[in-house]
């Protein structure tokens, strides 16, 4: 074995000292199905074999937690018996050779994930990264926006479940991998919650589509870099029917009502090979599937095929004893599948039988327990010498009017509604805070005055110059857009998006983006829950710049108290957390204006984030503010101008300062929220923010067609309606 | 009084039409598509979702569904009869109503608000508006535009059979006025009612504009009406 690697290992593509592993966990040479089992098992999409030891980092434990990462989803209490179960998740490189499928399938994974925990899937959000629009790349960055919109609407609205809140960003380095997550939220008891566990000798159950030959080794797939040769790996991406998923919901959902299983689990990547050894390892048994039984698509499909295939809308379901025809009338009801494929064994292995036979026999902790890498990192010299750049020499904009517009007419600040207006956001009647409305979407649950308010969020400009400080603010930065609509933030989920790990550059920035959210998680006292971890996004040209996708979740006790982000009342007074002043490092104003990616993105203070947070949720709370929104890329100008559009409301605001115009009106800063209150009010507010220890400015009043910015040189006007032309028009382009 | 809110594979709106009935006082039950019998209820609603996916054309499959004949019967004995977005195109696949529900002309399913005018407050589903009042309702569909041959749309709007018609926002702050009708629809119809008043079919969602909490109110009329008239029969 020295030297050569055997034939099948390099047919495979596993590394010769993971061959090795795998002979001394089994004590022999494994067969070829064998060695498949282990190449999809230990890829880093299931393993984590790279991220792992650096997880370990992210608190995951807190008072709401019910359940934390290791399960299809985390869950959070919130109160009157209701807990929400919710989790982002990956779906980049099916994406990017086959937008519509690579988005939709990927949308399905996550309900199922939602829906293995028990509860009723009831908001989507998704997180999405491009290229350039412009040149001449912008035609394939243009194809798979459309695309993936469509993907993303064609499953969410078929399945009823709303797509209510999402980001989307474009930056040069997704030019050759954008990246599509998508998270779900679903309510249930929370003593309704249900596991991936199985007793000894019950009978497993698949149920749901047939299985083919679709979506082969596509876990595998995931954890590879992309190259010229990808589009030939598009049978690698799964087909998905919203109609079976909705189906397999129904009967899935229904079962857990009618009290019929025991435990669930979701057939996702690695589909049964994953599904089955994965419940089976968590129950501490071992599990014997017999490959004949497996509905199938199509025939002649070999063992191999059958245990790879990603087929959607296929869940696993272990019916409680005496309750197996139960299961399987309900499913003959919706002319769904349910098959007894597998049934659990006290020998603690994975086997595989076809025909009679044991074609593949593995324990099911070598599957689970792949080597894990702590590597050596690097930062990459070309991004500290961009962050290191002097910008005092910046030449000052001549006209700053111009500049607003075009801040507002650029593709990371311009309007969304072109893409939400194709998402279903109101089916379920559940949307409090629609898309476009709020900083955060609220859900409101049913029967209850509480709701939940929901929101993903990450800035790859911060993460690209400096990836620690990118992953502080994302999470940051997605706790405030929560707390802005009056929702006190419990937990959150992580979608990771790294480069290649085995690359010095891009295993630095994998380490310091979840150190970073290990030191804010801390700090603002939020556990993680549930995540993903999507790494080797890269391209033959471009590396992404590291993406912590992060979905908050927060809880508003009683919905009466919640804010939006529009001026509402002519006449309230304007209110600044923070300091007018913001930095031009790593800003979108450097990008548009001076097409410059440089300095040092600001540093947060999380201290004074926390102190922000209780103090705009103690606002909303007494019931003060009802507009609030978080001065964010484009700086307080860019906000205040999101402020007027959506009830096309003006302001007179004025800016006493002597730092640079562009600073002022650009710049960026955490931990600033810009809010509304009446008159009446403003002392007792103003109490509040100075027992919360936070700076402030009252900035101005609401009223008028017009946004005015006096500065301390000049005096700034623009109608609402030409900030609103200027911010319409760009995606409209994109997407008619 | 009861209300049939009709289940078919792939409805994802029926919940929310139960929800809505049960706010104004309604009671409501969910009917699988393969039950073959609606006694003891005085209406049905067919509501909104992708039907059988949506498979073959929106509402194609549907008509087939078992229910199909008990709902039609209904419909004949001059119950009312509700079809909500994909409810509405089963009610013209089956034949229930006129016309054809066909692709957007943007040819993307569309989720927003939308203004509709009343046309018609003598049915038993807006007698709780005012002639000409103007509602503010969400639309979420891709195949919404309302067409017919000529001589259909000249009979309905001689019978006065459209109820809903998209129509530009009261005030400029609300909305644009360019583009009000949201799908290319004909005469901009957002709804209409077979000759006899009573089948009724309309894109919009009134049920998810009942509460105030939600942001809309120009829906619950549409359910109090009727029960209204539900009330008035059944007395």
């Amino acid at each position: 074995m020295e030297g050569t690697l055997p034939p099948l290992v390099q047919e495979a593509g596993i590394p010769l000292h993971e061959y090795r592993e795998i002979v001394r966990l089994l004590g022999r040479e494994p067969n070829r199905l064998e060695l498949y089992l282990f190449k999809v098992m230990w890829s880093e999409h299931c393993s984590y074999k790279n991220s792992r030891p650096l997880l370990k980092l992210l608190p995951n434990e807190g008072p709401a937690v019910l359940q934390g990462p290791g399960e299809n989803a985390g869950v959070v209490d919130i109160g009157e018996g209701w807990a929400v179960a919710f989790k982002i998740e990956s779906h980049n490189h099916p994406s990017a050779v086959e937008p519509v499928q690579g988005a939709a399938t990927g949308v399905g994974g996550i309900i199922r994930d939602i829906v293995a925990m028990g509860a009723w899937p009831i908001a989507l959000l998704n997180s999405l990264r491009f290229g350039k629009l412009d040149g001449p790349e912008g035609d394939r960055t243009r194809y798979l926006v459309r695309g993936v919109v469509e993907g993303i609407a064609h499953y969410g609205n078929a399945i009823g479940v709303p797509t209510v809140g999402g980001e989307v960003y474009f930056h040069p380095d997704y030019q050759d991998n954008p990246l599509v997550n998508a998270m779900c939220v679903g309510l249930l008891r929370a003593d309704e919650l249900k596991r991936s566990r199985a007793t000894l000798a019950r009978p497993v159950y698949y149920v749901g589509s047939k299985t083919g030959r679709d979506g082969i080794g596509g876990a595998a797939f995931a954890s590879e870099e992309l190259s010229e040769e990808s589009e030939s790996k598009r049978p690698s991406v799964q087909v998905g029917d919203p109609f079976m998923g909705k189906l397999t919901l129904e009967v899935t959902l229904e079962a857990i009502r009618q009290d019929l299983v025991e435990g669930v689990q979701d057939m996702g990547a690695a589909g049964l090979t994953s599904s089955l050894s994965e419940m089976a390892h968590k129950s501490g048994l071992g599990i014997e599937l017999n490959l004949d039984r497996v509905p199938k698509r199509e025939t002649g499909m070999n063992p191999l095929e059958l245990m790879l295939s990603e087929s959607q809308e296929r869940m696993v379901l272990v019916p409680r004893p005496g309750r197996e025809k139960d299961l399987e009338t309900l499913a003959a009801r919706f002319g769904l599948d349910a098959v007894p494929v597998a049934h659990m064994i006290a020998e603690p292995v994975f086997r595989v039988v076809a025909r009679g036979q044991t074609v593949a026999e593995v324990p099911t902790h070598a599957l689970a327990d792949a080597p894990t890498y702590v590597r050596e990192g690097q930062e990459n010299p070309a991004i500290a010498q961009q962050r290191a750049r002097d910008l005092n020499g910046l030449p000052l904009p001549q006209n700053l009017e111009e500049v607003l517009l075009r801040l507002l007419a650029s593709p990371n600040l311009c309007s969304r509604a072109p893409i939400f207006e194709r998402y279903d956001h109101q089916v379920g009647t559940n949307t409090v805070l629609v898309p476009g409305k709020g900083d955060a979407a609220i859900l409101r649950i049913k029967g209850t005055g509480r709701g939940i308010a929901v929101k993903v969020d990450a800035n790859p400009r911060y993460s690209k110059l400096a990836p620690r400080l990118g992953a502080m603010h994302a999470l940051a930065e997605a706790a405030r857009n929560v707390s802005v609509v009056g929702g006190k933030p419990l937990a959150y989920t992580d979608g990771l998006n790294c480069g290649n790990p085995e690359t010095p550059a891009g295993y630095f920035e994998l380490s310091e983006t979840i150190a970073g959210l290990a030191e804010a998680s801390a700090a603002l006292g939020l556990p993680v829950v549930s995540g993903n971890v999507s790494l080797y996004n890269e391209g033959p040209s471009y590396r992404i710049p590291p993406t912590p996708m992060v979905g908050v979740v927060g809880l508003l006790e009683n919905l009466e108290h919640r804010a939006e982000l529009g001026f509402q009342k002519a006449g309230e007074l304007v209110v600044l957390i923070g300091s007018p002043e913001g930095h031009l490092g790593a800003s979108e104003y450097l990008w548009v204006v001076h097409g410059l990616e440089a300095g040092t993105p600001p540093a947060p203070d999380l201290a004074q984030e926390a102190r922000a947070q209780a103090a705009i949720r103690e606002l909303i709370g007494r019931g003060w503010v009802k507009a609030a929104h978080d001065v964010a890329e484009g700086g307080l100008a860019v906000a205040l101008a999101e402020m007027c559009l959506p009830y096309s409301l003006g302001a007179t605001i004025e800016v006493r300062s002597q730092a640079r115009p562009d600073a002022l009106l650009f710049g960026e800063a955490p931990s600033r929220i810009l809010f509304t209150v009446d008159q009446a009010l403003l002392q007792m507010a103003v109490r509040v923010l100075e027992q919360h220890g936070l700076p402030h400015q009252i900035l101005g009043q609401v009223g008028g067609d017009r946004l005015t910015i006096l500065m301390p040189k000049q005096r700034l006007e623009w109608s609402v309606a030409a900030l609103r032309k200027a911010w319409d028009a760009p995606l409209r382009e994109v997407l008619p | 009084m009861k209300v049939a809110v009709i289940q078919f594979p792939g409805s994802n709106c029926d919940q929310d039409a139960v929800w809505a009935l049960k706010l104004v006082g309604l009671e409501a039950e969910l009917v699988w598509h393969t039950e073959k019998n609606l006694e003891g209820f005085q209406a049905a609603i067919l509501p909104g979702g992708f039907s059988y996916g949506d498979y073959l054309r929106a509402g194609a499959l549907a008509k087939f569904s078992p229910v199909m004949a008990e709902v039609r019967r209904l419909a004949q004995r001059g119950n009312p009869v509700v079809g909500i977005c994909n409810g509405f195109q089963v009610l013209t696949e089956a034949g229930l109503l006129p016309g054809a529900l066909l692709a957007n002309t943007n040819l993307h399913f569309t989720c927003k608000d939308v203004y509709l005018r009343v046309e018609r407050t003598d049915l038993p589903f807006t007698t709780g508006y005012q002639p000409g009042q103007v509602l503010k309702i969400p639309i979420a569909h891709g195949e919404g535009r309302y067409y017919s041959d000529a001589e259909t749309l000249e009979r309905l709007e001689q019978n006065r059979q459209v109820v809903f018609r998209y129509a530009p926002p009261p005030s400029s702050a609300e909305g644009e006025a360019d583009g009000y009708n949201p799908n290319g629809s004909l005469n901009d119809i957002a709804g209409i009612v077979n000759e006899q008043g009573n089948v009724l079919g309309m894109m919009p969602h009134p049920e998810r504009a009942v509460e105030g909490l939600l942001g809309y109110a120009d829906g619950l009329p549409f359910f109090t009406s009727l029960k209204q008239a539900l009330e008035a029969v059944g007395a």
